[in-house]
Order: C-alpha cells, then structure tokens, then sequence
C-alpha cells in the first residue's frame, strides 16, 4: 500500500513535467486570447496593454452595427457556409456511395488518392488555379466562351457568378476528405445485410436507399451538426485569395473573417475587429452548444461532449 | 445471363462517373502544369490553354539559376516545418500520454482545458494582440512555429490511441523501477509508430500550407515562407518582376512572368503531392479518427 503510493506521488511528477509543454502552450495560446476578448469593450492603445486600456462600453459594437458592412458580412458568412455545408455533404455522400460500388482494390485507390489531392493544396495554390481559369483577358473560361462565340466575362467585377465559384471551390477542395469518411463509414456496414437483400432481389439502388443510406445517416447527421456548429467561423484562405483582393466583388464575398482580418491589419481598427470577433466567439459557441445538443439527442455517443 | 450484363453495365457507369469526378478534380492542377511549362509568348498571345502548345522551360531555368526570393522562402518554409513538425510531435505526444493515463492527478483538469478550446476561442484580435503586444514576436521565425504546436484535436486522436495499448505492459516495467518517462520512451513510443507517423504528418502539412501566420505576424522579405510569397506574387506582378529581375540584373521585360509564377506554384505545392500517395494509409488514418470522435 505504502508502495503504491509512493510511486504514484513520483509518478504524477513525471507526467506533470511531460505535460507541461503541452499545457503551458494552451494556455498561452489558447486561454490568453479568451480573457483578452475584453478589448471588445475597450479602446484599446498599444502602449496600455489590455488592462490599462480604457474601458469603452458598447461603442464598439455600435460602430460595428451602425456600419453598412454589418448585414452584408453576417449574410456572406451564413449563407455561403451554409451552401458549402450541403453541397459538399452531397457530394461526398454520393462519391462514397459510387466508390462503395467499385470491387477492384486498386481502382478504389487511385480514385480515393485523386479526389483527395485538393485537400492537399494552400488556398493561396488554389487562388492560382481559379485564375488561370477565370482570368479576364488570359483565362481558359474566357477563350472558350469566345471560341464558342460568347461574350468574355470579367469574372473579377461581376458579382453574380461568385456564390457559387466559392462553394464550388468549396466542395472541389473539401469533397476528397468527406468522402473518405463515409466511404470508411460504408466499409464497416456488415456485408450479410447487402447479401441477404440480394438473395431477396433488390435491385442496387433500392440497396443503396434500404441500406447504406439509413446506416450512414447518424454519423451524416452528426457531421452536419458539427459544421454548422461552426458556422460564424470561414474557412478564411477561400474568400481572401480567391477572389483577388477585388473590390467590386467585396460585397458578395466578404464573410466575418476577411472583415476582422481588413479592419485589423489594414485599417488598423482595433475597436471594430475586436467587436465583430467577440461577436464571433461568442454566437460560435452558443451555436456549438445547440449543434451538440441536437447531435445529442439523435445519438448520444456521437455528440462531441 | 441477362443479370451480369446488367451488374457490368452498372459498374461502368459507377467508374465513368468515378473517372469524371477524378478529371474535374485533377483539371485545375494541370491547368498550373501546364502553364509552368508553356513558352510565355504562346501564353501572351494565346492565353491559358489546358495542353501546352510548345513545352519551355524557360520559367524553370529562371527560378533555379537566381538567387531568387524563391530560394529564400523555401529555407523559410523548410526550417519552420522541420521545426515545428518535431517539437510539436514531441509535445503533443508527451502531452498525449500524460492524459491517458488514469492515475495522473491532473488528468480531469487539464484535458477539460484541452476539450474546451475545440468549442470557444478567442479568435484574431487577441491572439494578435498576445503575439504583438505581449509576446513581442512581430516578424520573427517563432511567430510561425509557436502557434501551432499544440493542437487540441491531435492531443486528443493520440490520447485514444495511447490509451489502447494495455496498461499492464507498463506495470511490469513499473515492478522493475521505471519510470513513466522510460516507460513511455522504451515502450509507448515504439509501439505507437504509426500513429505518431499520422500526427507527425498532418502536423508537416499545416506547416507547410502555412500563409495565415505569415500574413499576420511577418512584414521582412527575408522571413516570408513560400505559399505567402505566392500570394504576393499573384498581388502585385511587379513583385515578382523586380524580385528576379533586380538580382540577376535582367531586363526586366524579358521574364517569362506569367509561366514564372505558375512555376513556383507548382514548386510550392509539390512536396506535399508527391508524398501524398505514398503516405496516403496515414493521413486517412488520422483524419477519420479525428473528424469521428476525439
């Protein structure tokens, strides 16, 4: 007895040494920037530090509300995640369920590795390959609309076409990794139940409607929760780089991250960019909570907490 | 008879579309390719086309016989991967197995502390502030690696794998007077290759797809790492113009801009493609365990 306890009490010194790196990066990195969201209600000053600074109240929110930025940004960021939430579950859904349908080992592979590329690829490449394509006087959409006998598009200052090149390149980049998992979910399902509706004679789609679909629905639902518990936050590198900086097209593809990210380090506005990224920390985590909720009650060992 | 005609025909659909999806996936990297390897006034004069026209490597030879910018922000980018992939596997592992042990004292606490930053987090001003302000790293090579040493999901996919090993493989060494920093050096860490090889990977991928850092913290030329400096390019052409032309003293005219920078792209982008196939088996490993559950 006294010898257990004795290594125990050396023991948790060890994994208190070895966790420490760990912890203390966490807490610099992670918990520091949580208490330093107080600046939202400050007007902050470099030189005062985040305590010394003078307390503001609300006015950076004001700014915030009262700008004309204000419905634009938040309506970006809910509706262009939103699109990028379904289409690129749809998408993978349908490519795993394909992918299911393939026997030969070696097909599955190179098909899995090709979809999975652009996974691979920074934004900023992916900004390179959108211009090649969309660029106004070299691009390849343009020639072949002209060799087609279309009018060339400035797809740089018209607006209109952006929602959907942005959740296209959405599900371009991100369809790879969805379908791996519900491919990896599709393998798990016991093959007796895909015999036994054959020897019944289904036909492969109703297979697919009676079968894969309901067992790849909990770990769908869930996923889907998780994204949306994420919703005020963007993947930033896809509305930065793609499209150019341009400011015609501002107004359709501004989401809150780019907006934070603009008034910080271009315009220098800390009141702002600390009210619209409190906003988001905080909508984000009520929204996290709902997610996990629901993610709940549909299956209680799936929710993230 | 009529059946098997029918289950083939259904599996050349399946693989016709497959083989669809592949090409559209694979297309706007060939677009990059292609171009790289394009001859510039064929690209001036024709625009981007899918296929070259003529095969030049014009645009290669100007990368590699300068001292460019390009050299330099490949040393920046290697050394901040290298760097980071290492101390970030060692204290994400580490980390790890201290939280998978049921008898440490802090277990509770601490992986409370680390689940809880995967639903709230303070987001850009004050990690910017802490870098700018607090830590006083503005444009230098830690604000590129510190921040993503640790992170909360890698912590937890590594603290469910080190807890499948049986805990009985480390009482025996116990009896014999190890301690659990032996234990986890002699046994947990050779046992857990493949999946420290998992962490280790998509640790080496953030870094190297790295431009959020660079566009924060990093102002200096020297420091920038590759994928920032391509966005630069793409920025401003004049960049790349007076980047290359200004060292190896050339007409400026005369580079091959537009396959030039589609040539560093691809040279960007390249490492991590190629080692894509080969090391496949482990990011799947490690990305399905992380999107599932921590």
């Amino acid at each position: 007895m006294m010898r257990t306890k004795k290594i125990t009490g050396i023991d948790n010194i060890y994994l208190s040494f070895m966790s420490a790196p760990g912890m203390l990066l966490i807490l610099v990195f992670s918990y520091f920037p949580m208490y330093g969201l107080i600046v939202a209600f400050k007007k902050y000053s470099f030189d005062k530090g985040i305590l010394g600074s003078p307390w503001a109240g609300f006015s950076n929110f004001e700014f915030f509300f009262s700008s004309e930025s204000f419905w634009p940004v938040i309506r970006n960021t809910l509706l262009l995640n939103l699109g990028s939430i379904v289409a690129t579950t749809i998408a993978s859904v349908a490519m795993a369920l394909l992918l299911y349908e393939v026997t030969r080992s070696l097909l599955i592979k190179i098909y899995q590795t090709t979809l999975f590329f652009p996974f691979f690829l920074s934004w900023v490449v992916v900004s390179f390959a959108s211009y090649a394509f969309l660029s106004e006087n070299l691009g390849i959409f343009n020639s072949l609309l002209e060799r087609f006998g279309f009018d060339a598009v400035g797809w740089y200052s018209e607006r209109k076409y952006w929602p959907i090149i942005l959740i296209l390149a959405s599900v371009w980049k991100n369809v790879g990794y969805g379908t791996l998992i519900y491919y990896a979910c599709l393998i798990s399902i016991d093959k007796e139940y895909f015999e036994a509706a054959q020897i019944d004679g289904a036909s492969r789609i109703r297979t697919v409607w009676f079968i894969s679909l309901p067992f790849l629905f909990p770990v769908l639902t869930i996923l889907t929760l998780l994204s949306i518990g994420r919703i005020f936050y963007s993947d930033f590198g896809l509305f930065y780089f793609l499209p150019m900086q341009s400011g015609m097209l501002m107004s359709a593809t501004d989401v809150i991250d780019t907006y934070a990210y603009r008034t910080l380090r271009i315009l220098g506005d800390f009141g702002m960019s600390s009210a619209v990224n409190f906003i988001q920390s905080v909508l984000g985590l009520v929204v996290i909570f709902m997610a996990n909720y629901a993610a709940r009650k549909i299956d209680k060992d799936s929710a993230l907490f | 008879m009529k059946r098997s005609f029918r289950r083939r025909s259904a599996s050349s659909i399946v693989n016709v579309t497959l083989m669809c999806v592949c090409l559209l996936c694979m297309i706007p990297l060939l677009a990059i390719v292609t171009i790289s390897f394009s001859n510039e006034k064929m690209l001036v004069d024709n625009g981007y086309r899918l296929l070259p026209q003529k095969f030049d490597f014009t645009a290669y030879k100007y990368i590699f016989s300068n001292e460019s910018i390009m050299v330099q922000a490949y040393k920046v980018t290697i050394l901040v991967t290298v760097c980071g992939t290492i101390i970030g596997l060692l204290a994400t592992s580490l980390f790890a197995y201290a939280l998978s042990r049921s008898l440490f004292i802090f277990r509770k606490l601490f992986s409370f502390l680390v689940v809880f930053t995967l639903l709230f987090n303070g987001g850009l001003v004050p990690s910017y502030i802490l870098m700018v302000n607090y830590l006083h790293l503005k444009d230098s090579l830690p604000a590129l690696i510190l921040p993503y040493l640790i992170s909360a999901m890698n912590v937890l996919i590594l603290r469910t794998f080190f807890r499948q090993i049986p805990e009985a493989i480390g009482e025996s060494a116990k009896i014999d007077g190890a301690s659990e920093w032996t234990i986890f050096w002699r046994i947990v860490f050779p046992l857990s290759k493949p999946a420290l090889a998992t962490i280790g990977l998509l640790i080496l991928l953030v870094y190297w797809n790295d431009w959020w850092l660079s566009l924060l913290y990093i102002d200096s030329p020297k420091l920038l790492p590759l994928q920032l400096m391509l966005h630069r390019m793409m920025a401003n052409i004049e960049f790349l113009r007076s980047n290359i032309g200004n060292l190896s003293g050339l007409n400026t005219s005369q580079i091959p801009s537009e396959s030039a920078r589609m040539a560093m792209c691809v040279l960007a982008a390249a490492p991590m493609l190629i080692i894509l196939p080969f090391f496949q088996k482990y990011f799947v490993r490690g990305l399905t365990l992380g999107s599932v559950k921590g």
